[in-house]
């Protein structure tokens, strides 16, 4: 059946074409494909599922260099969340994604969704959400705008996931001019489900009902792929009937129907509504089954009237799913939605004929040849070539920079460091989260990585998010290694093994060859790190196109590691806790200061190589410390990375907040090396163990191929944290070091009240 | 003893109130729909914490119409004892089983922390197992917590005893009043005259396993079972 066109159509022109960001290439192979010109309808349907967000065109060839394969991967990359087995029948479910521009444009509400996206991608997969983390990028806190954007995303994020119930256990935040007028909000879901209960968003069965549920649909959001495929610009705020509006409670019933839907076996697949709505939904499920099928656009239930078929196909009002029901059980599933106060409407069924097909009542719309809707769309190898100035930033020798005069006291130096935003703690945030509701979180945000136990068993995961935009931006392969082996290094600090990853790859315009080689480089160095480090991509997201008239963003690639403890008794905290503990470092201080919060922050200065990135020896960093733990001689541990060794032992000392401890360090064995390098450098593959066993910790460490250097003792709560180099001393109190490090961001956020009530005067819905 | 845990649409502590009922305390747990009329023998009835119908006019304001809070009020009216927690407790002030109200946080913002309460009155059936004085921990996780009532209300709740929890310590003064969310005289938790609803915006069930970092709430459940035994 050929689809007419409706009336009121507008004619298709180049410059319609354009609106809709699709190339006149592209434009060329949808005639080909149909045969004929496409409907205005059609024209959106295209344009929506060959927009980046939805079809990965630029990156998919790259993504396919990344590992995705182990024995215990159960669900690779491409559906609606990856998924790997613990162990007992027990199996995980966890995703990132990316909310950047909406949330640039609506901070509460472009947070909020992000967050709602992701819970639906996971329990849509059969499991139940038991934790969220995010990463979140912001411009410098010194901006009144940037102070707004950074509170309405975190009352975003906070509000919807409280609402749902979900804790949010972890995240990272960083602030840097880079990110100025692009945020990135990347949040991540990880649930839990049996084995038996995975189900896959595959239409299949000739006959099978095809139904909506939830949220009626609206004219918000229309758009929101391709608007999430572009360039932000001035025009920004004209977009912002594009952002959509969440709401939780919808969420929070859809999330227990939707369990209760897959337990109860009448439904074959069931996918989100997300990203360009009722249309990917659809036809990415008809894909996988390889089946056909047909959708009425009258049947949806619909929030307003007069909606065009192409505004309902195109719709992202949130809080919607798409269930393929088994035929004949249709009762069931309505009686499970109604329980619920949910509605749920028929809107088509799977078909045998090879074609996807939309109609309005009985007049054909929209109808494209088998999958090629999915499969048909082109993907792009462009130009890639580094942009000549980061080389030269990169090749600059940032150790022979003079040192300031006030650097003449190493705890000044400290200060500036502790209070840059990126390091200083982020209890104003988390505190803001619920992360401690479902009664599972063993390590809470604040720590090296999240620890969730799972019920009946002994078993835990550790939870990480990690990205560094500033060693990707000087050296993308380099800074997506360190983001792998930090999250790694992170997740086994707690005890856990590193498992698998998520990743969040968020850059700039990929037809520009700088951006796309920072993407080539990245990815690549990605997956040199996955393979040597054993955690395969199970799944993730690419958001391109993060531009603002100022300038594109850092590349950040963001990884969201999973790993999991055996035994709850491994599970291992980052602070001192006992006095008289050995301090012990594993791995080697270096001289590099490139790219260091350091220089950013005294000599406000991005420059010089990122830290090595010595793969294997991350990986037998790892099996130490994870051997040491199990042998029980580990009482702490803690990475050493953003901020160098007296950023990190200073968090070793005050990060429990209310048991603080003080800790005598010498650092002479190292006096070879410059001292701002030997304090602030951020060399990589670091761990600070306090133990009470230093002999048989050492003893682990020399096994496994790792150096290990006893550095001093920990010290009671009236002590200092006292820093020994040769014949200079630093000595911090801990009452100095708690204000600092606690106060700086709130101090920050309380100055500008005004911002923060703002955003706090707009509500969910 | 059976424990009774109303699920709301939007509840979403049901879950750790049964767990800590039964898991922790070892006793039977049931949850009770609220579209029901039937409290299914339940000897304690919990309104546990969550977003009840939303919450996006004013925390609690549906729940208190919906059908089993009939039955949770004839319960109480008996005099069997009602434990609210956090939005449990919003709903008890909306439907005139406690009284006073609970406001947006004095911060406008979300608050979820450990905190530190001081038992102000052991006699309760929900406190018997604490001394007076003693000081627990017990995390908190709410926006609108700040405890709100007229003059009259506040002089006679506190002259009747029936504060039992307040806030105390923060960064300063372990034993000074200290309310993270902007609460009329600290005040975290407060019985009815008859003594046998007990609402509080910490949750007590978030504090039953050392593992998570306090077992501290444990008391609270531990003496309903020992007052309702007896």
């Amino acid at each position: 059946m050929t689809p007419l066109p409706r009336p009121g159509d507008p004619t298709i022109t180049p410059a319609l074409i354009a609106e809709h960001g699709l190339t006149i290439e592209e434009y060329q192979r949808v005639e080909q494909m149909l045969g004929r010109a496409p409907t205005f309808t059609e024209l959106g349907v295209v344009s929506a599922l060959w927009s980046e967000h939805c079809s990965y065109k630029h990156s998919r060839p790259l993504l396919r260099r990344l590992p995705t394969k182990a024995p215990y991967v159960l669900q690779g990359p491409g559906e609606n969340a990856g998924v790997i087995a613990i162990g007992d029948g027990l199996a995980v479910a966890f995703k990132i994604e990316s909310h950047n521009h909406p949330s640039a444009v609506e901070p509460y509400q472009g947070a909020a969704t992000g967050v709602g996206g992701i819970l639906r991608d996971v329990f849509t997969m059969g499991a139940r959400p038991i934790a969220l983390l995010n990463s979140l990028r912001f411009g410098s806190l010194d901006s009144p705008r940037v102070r707004y954007l950074f509170a309405g995303v975190v009352k975003g994020i906070g509000d919807y996931g409280n609402c749902v119930g979900v804790p949010t256990v972890g995240g990272e935040v960083a602030f840097d001019e880079a990110y100025e007028g692009n945020p990135l909000v990347n949040a991540m879901c990880v649930g839990v489900l049996h084995e038996k209960d995975l189900i896959r968003a595959v239409a299949q069965g000739v006959g099978n009902p095809i139904i909506a549920v939830g949220a009626r649909t609206g004219r918000d959001g229309i758009h929101g792929a391709s608007f999430a495929s572009a360039d932000l610009s001035e025009e920004n705020e004209a977009k912002r009937p594009q952002v959509q509006v969440g709401d939780p409670f919808t969420e929070k019933l859809l999330l227990e129907a939707s369990l209760e839907l897959i337990h109860s076996g009448a439904i074959v697949a069931i996918q989100d509504m997300g990203a360009a709505g009722l249309t990917s939904s659809s036809a990415e499920m008809a894909a996988r089954g390889d089946v056909g099928i047909t959708i009425d656009v009258t049947k949806v239930p619909l929030r307003e009237r007069g909606m065009t078929p192409y505004e309902i196909l195109l719709s992202e009002s949130q809080e919607r799913m798409l269930v393929v029901a088994r035929k004949g059980r249709e009762r069931e599933v309505a009686a499970i939605l109604e329980k619920w106060d949910l509605t749920a409407s028929v809107i088509g069924e799977v078909i045998a004929e090879p074609v996807y097909r939309v109609t309005e009542g009985d007049r054909v719309v929209a109808e494209f040849p088998g999958t090629k809707l999915i499969t048909d769309c082109p993907t792009y190898t462009p130009d890639a070539r580094e942009d000549p100035t980061i080389t030269a930033l990169r090749a600059r020798d940032v150790g022979s920079i003079p040192e300031r005069r006030e650097e003449a006291d190493p705890l000044w130096t400290l200060e500036q460091v502790i209070t840059s935003p990126t390091i200083a703690s982020k209890m104003w945030v988390y505190r803001q989260y619920d992360h401690t509701v479902r009664t599972n979180t063993v390590i809470g945000p604040g720590g090296d990585a999240a620890v969730v136990r799972i019920r009946d068993t002994r078993r835990a995961l550790a939870l990480k998010t990690d990205g560094n935009g500033r060693y990707c931006y000087l050296d993308a392969r380099i800074g997506a290694r360190i983001a792998v082996a930090e999250a790694a290094r992170n997740v086994a600090c707690t005890g856990a093994r590193p498992l698998a990853i998520t990743n969040n790859l968020n850059f700039g315009n990929p037809r520009r060859p700088e951006v796309y080689f920072q993407l080539r480089e990245a990815t690549a160095g990605m997956a040199e790190a996955c393979e040597q480090l054993g955690t395969p991509v199970t799944g993730g997201n690419v958001s391109l196109y993060n531009e603002s008239p100022a300038s594109a963003v850092y590349p950040t690639p963001v990884i969201g590691m999973v790993g999991l403890i055996d035994d709850l008794d491994s599970i291992t905290r980052s602070h001192f806790s006992t006095e008289g503990d050995t301090i012990v470092l594993l791995g080697t201080p270096t001289a590099e200061l490139g790219g260091s919060e350091y220089l950013a922050r005294v000599h406000h200065l991005v420059a010089g190589a990122p830290p090595n990135c010595d793969l294997k020896g991350e990986r037998d960093l790892i099996e130490a410390v994870l051997a040491s733990i199990e042998a029980g001689v580990v009482r702490s541990a803690h990475d050493s990375s953003d901020g160098g060794l007296a950023v990190a032992l200073a968090e070793c000392c005050i990060i429990d907040r209310g048991r603080p401890l003080g800790a005598r360090i010498d650092l002479s064995s190292f006096a070879a090396l410059p001292m701002r390098a030997l304090l602030f450098g951020e060399a990589q593959a670091r761990i600070i163990i306090s133990t009470p066993d230093p002999t048989a910790l050492r003893e682990v460490a020399t096994r496994h191929g790792v150096t290990s250097t006893t550095i001093g003792t920990v010290a009671s709560a009236d002590d200092p944290l006292e820093i020994r180099v040769g014949d200079r001393t630093l000595t911090a109190s801990l009452p100095w070091l708690d204000r600092l490090y606690f106060e700086t961001i709130p101090d920050i956020m309380t100055k500008s009240a005004a911002a923060v009530v703002t955003a706090a005067t707009e509500s969910p819905v | 003893m059976k424990f009774g845990i109303v699920t709301f649409p939007g509840s979403n502590c049901d879950y750790d109130t049964y767990h800590a009922v039964v898991d922790a305390l070892g006793e039977e747990a049931t949850y009770l729909w609220h579209k029901e009329h039937d409290l299914r023998g339940s000897d304690v009835v919990i309104l546990p914490g969550g977003f009840s119908y939303g919450d996006y006019l004013r925390a609690g304001a549906i729940a208190r119409f919906s059908p089993i809070m009939r039955e949770v009020a004839a319960h109480a009216e008996r005099g069997a004892p009602v434990l609210a927690i956090c939005n449990g407790f919003q709903i008890a002030c909306e439907a005139g089983m406690l009284p006073g109200a609970l406001l947006r946080n004095a911060s406008l913002r979300f608050v979820c922390e450990a905190v530190r309460l001081r038992v102000e009155n052991a006699d309760t059936q929900f406190t018997n197992r604490y001394d007076r004085g003693q000081l627990v921990t017990v995390p908190i996780a709410h926006g609108d917590g700040r405890y709100t009532a007229d003059d009259e209300t506040l002089a006679r709740i506190e002259g009747e005893g029936r504060v039992v929890f307040r806030y105390v310590g923060g960064p300063g003064d372990a034993d000074e009043w200290w309310s993270p969310n902007g609460s009329m005289n600290a005040i975290a938790g407060i019985v009815n005259a008859a003594g046998n609803v007990l609402g509080m915006m910490p949750h007590p069930e978030r504090a039953v396993d050392d593992l998570l970092g306090s077992s501290d709430g444990m008391g609270i459940f531990e003496s309903i079972l020992s007052r309702v035994a007896a």
